[in-house]
């Protein structure tokens, strides 16, 4: 089951108006796999916070922008998607302790208005694995049998819609 | 991949702003150029967000920065008309909580 049946691979200089065309193709390809609609929108979303984060960050101080490389990996059982910079790298931990919804204890002058990727991505996904070196790898994973999948990631929202 | 705001004045300090299309990074700065003008000359502001079909964080960190500039001046910001999908948004990120979220328009 852990045999990449099919991937699709996709290029786009690392500017904002390009962050669209990866939601396209994400949408083109989770509609392949049967994904449901608020599936789709899920990943849309959180593949678009990757992308924007590798806008934003990872080539902040270059004066050529270069490339993101989009990677879809289709497994049996779930889409891989691999969001590849080659910019600079950053703090990983330091970033993951910072991300979190925002909290409303806090005097409303100190909320942030920036950071919500991060905490998008891991609560739209089942798993976020993110690579620092050479670059930042994000690899977002959506399994196709919601069965089996920890059910727990949607925790958030659930809670919430639980008041 | 566009976005358009057509802005409409409702009284002396309130107007109101419908919002269409996806508001992303790229799209993002015109909503923010638009809207936080008017945060600093009106103590009210009407966002009809029904014809948004997407947005992502970048987007919510233009409405955040309009809550905080409309606040700090004793105003307010008003949220309408928002998708399911954008108060799974708002939800996720905990700011249902926190923003003046109206159903309806």
């Amino acid at each position: 089951m852990d045999q990449t049946k099919d991937v699709i691979k996709l290029v786009i200089p690392a500017k904002a108006q390009y962050v669209g065309v990866v939601r396209l193709t994400v949408s083109g390809i989770a509609n392949r796999l049967g994904f449901n609609y608020d599936e789709i929108e899920d990943m849309k979303l959180a593949v678009a916070e990757a992308c924007t984060n590798a806008v934003d960050h990872a080539y902040r101080e270059c004066e050529d922008k270069g490339n993101i490389d989009v990677t879809f990996h289709i497994f049996g059982d779930r889409l891989e998607i691999k969001i590849k910079d080659e910019g600079n790298s950053f703090d990983i931990a330091a970033v993951k302790k910072r991300c979190g919804p925002i909290e409303n204890q806090l005097p409303f002058t100190s909320m942030r208005e920036r950071g919500l990727g991060l905490h998008l991505m891991e609560t739209l996904m089942d798993r976020v694995d993110i690579h620092g070196g050479q670059g930042v790898v994000v690899t977002l994973t959506k399994f196709t049998n919601r069965d089996e999948v920890d059910q727990d990631v949607d925790s958030p929202a659930k809670t919430e819609s639980n008041r | 991949m566009n976005v358009t705001i057509q802005e409409e004045t409702r009284s002396e300090q309130v107007s109101a702003l419908v919002v269409s299309g996806e508001v992303d990074a790229y799209t993002a700065p015109q909503l923010r150029e638009k809207l936080m003008p008017l945060c600093k000359e009106n103590r009210e502001i009407y966002l009809d967000l029904s014809r948004v079909d997407y947005m992502d964080s970048t987007g919510l960190g233009v409405l955040i920065g309009a809550y905080k500039q409309l606040r700090s001046g004793g105003g307010r910001l008003v949220l309408t008309g928002m998708s399911p999908r954008l108060k799974r948004l708002m939800k996720i990120t905990g700011l249902t909580e926190i923003l003046d979220i109206e159903d309806g328009v």
